[in-house]
């Protein structure tokens, strides 16, 4: 009675959801997340007990937290990555703007746990940085408006998203998070890039990042020390870089065994900025060669799926979101090697931190979304899924 | 598609007129074709994108590659940085040592430690705190221990200690004690030549090393060769002599005290190449304990402040032999020539007299003698303002000499602003132009080595530098005559020393006061001397500031019994040491009397 009532239920056009996303989810990203969260949690159970014995938790307090951030980091990374990206554009730009609203207001209710900089909501049992999830926000609004700029009759979204990113960097310099204010620029500029931008253009932003970089040299005593002990060539073995180096270097090859390393002792950072030290001296250069890779490999796997992508809004919000992805671990690892002058960035899914890991399951779920399998006019597509 | 057009064109347009004319919806007819067109457009972008995001990986898989680099040569490679003290770290002696003309050291390095605390490894703070101000009477206990207890990780106690110091510091037996080695800068001869030598300081510090800075004198001016680790090995060779040094400074100083004199500096210079000997200005300091900059009072009053080179002062009479030798070498004199000295020389509210009345008329050789201001003012006037300027600059009165030390070059002559006839005559006996000992060393050397201008220098090259001639020979040879008659028969008789044959010409000049006058019982008495007047070789000026003769019934200012006397202490001293022979002086004057009269 009922289907003659109603109709019929409707019968599935198409394969169940769950199949659906298991066919065309990345599932080398997926599993690269996984196994990297893994690690994350193996050098924590190495990194963090100076710091809980520092603040009076037991051991494994932090290691503890970072599971369960974790867990609800991946739930969330799972939930995002079913979503269409119809469905992520939407719920990307509210949460991009609420975390702007968040970061605008950080100055009035904000913290800054004696750190120098105002980036923190405390929030009694855990703090949040809505910068962190600013990023993600921004690369999808800032992908929509390059879209729709690129179609006939289109609005100007490359000057409106322009404005927006240097808007967001100014904000990011006055708490000041230099760091993550050059993420989200350089997250623009990769944008651009890929959507055609013009060579000249190009060329001239690498000039003005130049600089924007010699100007908040000379204006930030912060940002300049930095940048000078970078410079000089040899290290006070009692910086946080010295630390880093001679870590890596007591490592060797194959680490001086788990739990006999001696550096997380000294570097405050040791859990966050510096994690890559800690897995360096505990487990040598093969595990700094297999993070390497795995990160090598989530960034390279999205792109060559992005290349094939037609629509352009997923195809340029998904270069985003992985080169964003991409570049931390490259900024935070070429840190603790004397690559880069320091910058506090953390890496990405490796590093304790809540707000880092959550947000990172967000961007990294979107990325998913992204990046999964769709029909793209070819013949082949026709064909997938049906059992043909 | 960047650009938005004022008015999108209606495409196509024949169509939409046609559906227009029967009244249909144009709207999705336009739309059909943007899609279209779009569609086409869809794949070219993705076909640049493909481009772009390949150039994106391939950027990633070289940052990714150049760290797993970067780890794999760190792990390849031995920590260097030790945890734990390790003997003969490859510490070098990094700056130059400074040698004088024969090699003789004048400054050095030496090994030693600085002491710094770790204060998380320290066991026993307050135990600590207490045997260290101990050891280090200089310290406070209780501040110690409160920046022991304090937020700070790392502190230095010491930046440089002595041997002992170390091993009271060791014996203290705390882990958290920790020493690092330093080189620290060491003038072994104390005081000597300390306003050349300057001085040096710890630049940026480590643990293990310390920059070591020069902070003033050639140290700062030749910082960068002497840390070049290239020259590390090769010394510094500087053209003064130690032993004459030693020697002048002593001379020097005794004369200081006995003439109750505020300071006083010396120059002796070589006249054919210009090589300063000795420098020296008392007072002076130890290089090796180098005080601060006073804070208060006078700069010129400060053991720091060097006399012979930054010192700007009225030399009085000892420039009168630069305005006869230029009226001679101008063809406006002889040595014979008389010159009406009547006096005084009234001009405006000025005066110009002599000290003593010398008649109506003396000779040219007779007013360099006498010492007549009137003859000498008289003889100005001839040679006019501006040909006087210019022989002036010539000599180099009129700009900062050139000197390897950093301090010289702020030592500018004052000069008239206006260069009156007044000014043209009071300058010509040393009043009104203000310049450093060191200038009129430069400006004798002239005369001495047969008129050609030399550069000073504190290098020891061997080989003068290429120079003018600003004098003919004859001239200098007169003007030297003459200076050596002011020693044998004029105002510097005290100066003669046996068989060396001093030359010279005194100056007194009122000190200005405060207020611009000149302080009557205050002088600079200067000596410039030319020896052996045979056969010049060096230049040696003495200027002392507020020199007093006491010993008399009244007390004597004027050069000749307080620069003169010592001066020729000082020859007789030095003259041996610089390898001159006495010689029986008799040939001297014939020659000089027929080389004037030619």
């Amino acid at each position: 009675m009922t289907e003659m009532v109603y109709g019929s239920v409707p019968s599935a056009r198409g394969e169940p959801v769950i199949s659906k996303w298991w066919r065309t989810i990345d599932r080398w990203t997926l599993s690269s997340i996984f196994i990297l969260f893994a690690i994350g949690i193996l050098l924590g159970f190495a990194a963090s007990p100076p710091l809980a014995a520092k603040n009076g938790f037991e051991p494994f307090h932090y290691v503890q937290r970072q599971m369960m951030f974790g867990t609800f980091a991946v739930l969330i990374m799972l939930v995002t990555s079913l979503m269409p990206p119809k469905w992520i554009r939407r719920l990307s730009v509210m949460g991009f703007m609420v975390a702007f609203v968040a970061t605008l207001l950080l100055p009035y209710f904000g913290t800054d746990f004696g750190k120098g900089s105002v980036r923190w909501y405390s929030l009694g049992f855990s703090s949040i940085q809505p910068s962190e999830f600013l990023k993600p926000g921004f690369v999808v609004v800032t992908a929509w408006l390059i879209a729709a700029s690129q179609e006939i009759n289109g609005p100007p979204g490359k000057m409106w998203s322009f404005f927006l990113a240097v808007t967001v960097a100014i904000l990011l310099v006055l708490q000041p998070d230099f760091g993550q204010a050059c993420l989200i620029i350089f997250a623009w500029c990769v944008i651009y890039f890929v959507a055609g931008a013009p060579l000249t253009i190009l060329v001239g932003m690498a000039a003005a990042m130049v600089g924007v970089g010699s100007i908040a040299y000379n204006a930030s005593e912060h940002f300049a020390r930095r940048i000078d002990g970078f410079l000089s060539p040899d290290i006070d073995p009692r910086t946080q870089l010295g630390y880093a180096t001679n870590a890596i270097q007591e490592g060797g090859f194959l680490g001086v065994g788990v739990g006999e390393g001696e550096v997380k002792w000294s570097l405050p950072d040791a859990h966050t900025d510096f994690i890559i030290a800690v897995a360096a001296e505990e487990y040598g250069f093969v595990l700094v060669a297999l993070i390497i890779t795995i990160f090598a490999g989530i960034v390279l796997t999205s792109l060559v799926r992005l290349m094939r992508e037609r629509e352009a809004f997923v195809r340029l919000a998904g270069t985003g979101l992985v080169a964003m992805f991409g570049i931390q671990a490259v900024i935070n690892m070429g840190v603790a090697v004397r690559l880069l002058p320091a910058k506090g960035m953390t890496l990405p899914f490796v590093s304790y931190g809540g707000s880092s890991l959550i947000a990172g399951g967000i961007a990294i779920g979107m990325l998913l979304a992204f990046t999964r399998t769709r029909p793209q006019k070819d013949v082949t597509d026709l064909m997938v899924g049906r059992n043909i | 598609m960047t650009d938005i057009p004022l008015r999108t064109p209606l495409r196509p347009l024949g169509r939409i007129l046609s559906a227009r004319a029967k009244g249909e919806d144009t709207n999705r007819i336009e739309r059909e074709n943007i899609n279209k067109r779009q569609e086409g457009e869809i794949e070219q972008t993705r076909v640049r994108a493909q481009g772009r995001l390949l150039v994106l990986g391939v950027v990633f898989i070289c940052l990714y590659f150049a760290i797993a680099l970067r780890v794999a040569l760190l792990s390849a490679s031995e920590p260097t940085e030790p945890r734990s003290q390790q003997a003969g770290a490859s510490i070098v002696a990094q700056r130059a040592d400074i040698v004088d003309r024969r090699g003789r050291i004048l400054a050095t390095n030496m090994d030693t430690h600085s002491l710094y605390v770790e204060t998380t490894h320290l066991v026993d703070p307050k135990g600590t705190a207490q045997a260290l101000s101990k050891v280090f009477l200089d310290l406070d206990a209780k501040r110690l221990y409160s920046a022991f207890t304090g937020k700070r990780k790392f502190l230095w106690i010491k930046r440089k200690m002595s041997p002992e110091q170390m091993q009271a510091a060791h014996d203290i037996g705390d882990p958290g004690l920790r020493f690092g080695p330093r080189e620290m800068r060491l003038y072994p001869n104390g005081r000597l030549a300390a306003h050349v030598l300057g001085g040096a300081s710890f630049g940026r510090e480590g643990v293990h090393a310390a920059e070591v800075v020069g902070v003033a004198g050639i140290e700062k001016t030749f910082d960068k060769r002497l840390r070049d680790p290239g020259q590390s090995g090769q010394p510094l060779e500087l053209s003064l002599d130690l032993s004459v040094q030693a020697a002048i400074e002593q001379v020097l100083y005794g004369g200081m005290k006995l003439l109750n004199a505020k300071g006083a500096a010396a120059v002796l210079m070589e006249v054919h190449t210009g090589e300063l000997v000795s420098l020296v200005s008392l007072p002076d300091f130890d290089p090796n304990n180098r005080p601060n900059l006073p804070t208060k009072g006078q700069a010129a009053d400060s053991p720091l402040f060097n006399r012979a080179v930054q010192g700007v002062y009225e030399l009085g009479s000892t420039f009168k032999i630069f305005a006869v030798a230029q009226a001679m070498e101008l063809g406006l004199v002889a040595p014979e020539t008389v010159v009406d000295i009547r006096g005084p020389i009234r001009w405006g509210k000025y005066r110009i007299s002599d000290f003593h009345n010398y008649g109506k008329e003396l000779s040219v050789e007779d007013i360099i003698i006498k010492s007549s201001n009137i003859g000498t003012a008289r003889i100005a006037t001839m040679i006019g303002a501006e040909r006087q300027e210019n022989f002036l600059g010539s000599l180099g009165f009129l700009e900062p000499i050139y000197l390897e030390m950093v301090e010289a070059s702020g030592a500018k002559p004052l000069v008239p602003r206006h260069w009156s006839e007044l000014s043209t005559m009071t300058i010509s006996y040393g009043h009104g132009l203000s310049a450093t000992p060191l200038h009129l060393a430069t400006g004798y050397a002239t005369i001495a080595n047969g008129g050609i201008k030399v550069m000073p220098t504190l290098l020891h090259k061997g080989d003068p530098k290429e120079a003018n001639r600003v004098l003919s020979e004859n001239v200098a040879a007169a003007s030297l005559n003459m200076l050596r008659r002011v020693v044998t028969e004029g105002t510097a008789s005290m100066g003669e020393v046996n068989g060396y044959g001093v030359a010279g010409k005194t100056g007194t000049a009122d000190k200005p006061g405060p207020e611009g006058n000149y302080e009557k019982e205050k002088v600079i008495a200067t000596f410039a001397s030319i020896f052996p007047a045979y056969d010049p070789k060096y230049v040696l000026v003495v200027s002392f500031d507020e020199a007093e003769d006491r010993t008399g019934s009244e007390p004597r200012r004027t050069a000749g019994w307080t620069a003169v006397p010592v001066t020729a202490e000082i020859i007789s001293r030095i003259a041996p040491l610089l390898g001159l022979a006495p010689q029986i002086e008799k040939p001297f004057r014939n020659d000089i009397t027929q080389a004037s009269n030619n």
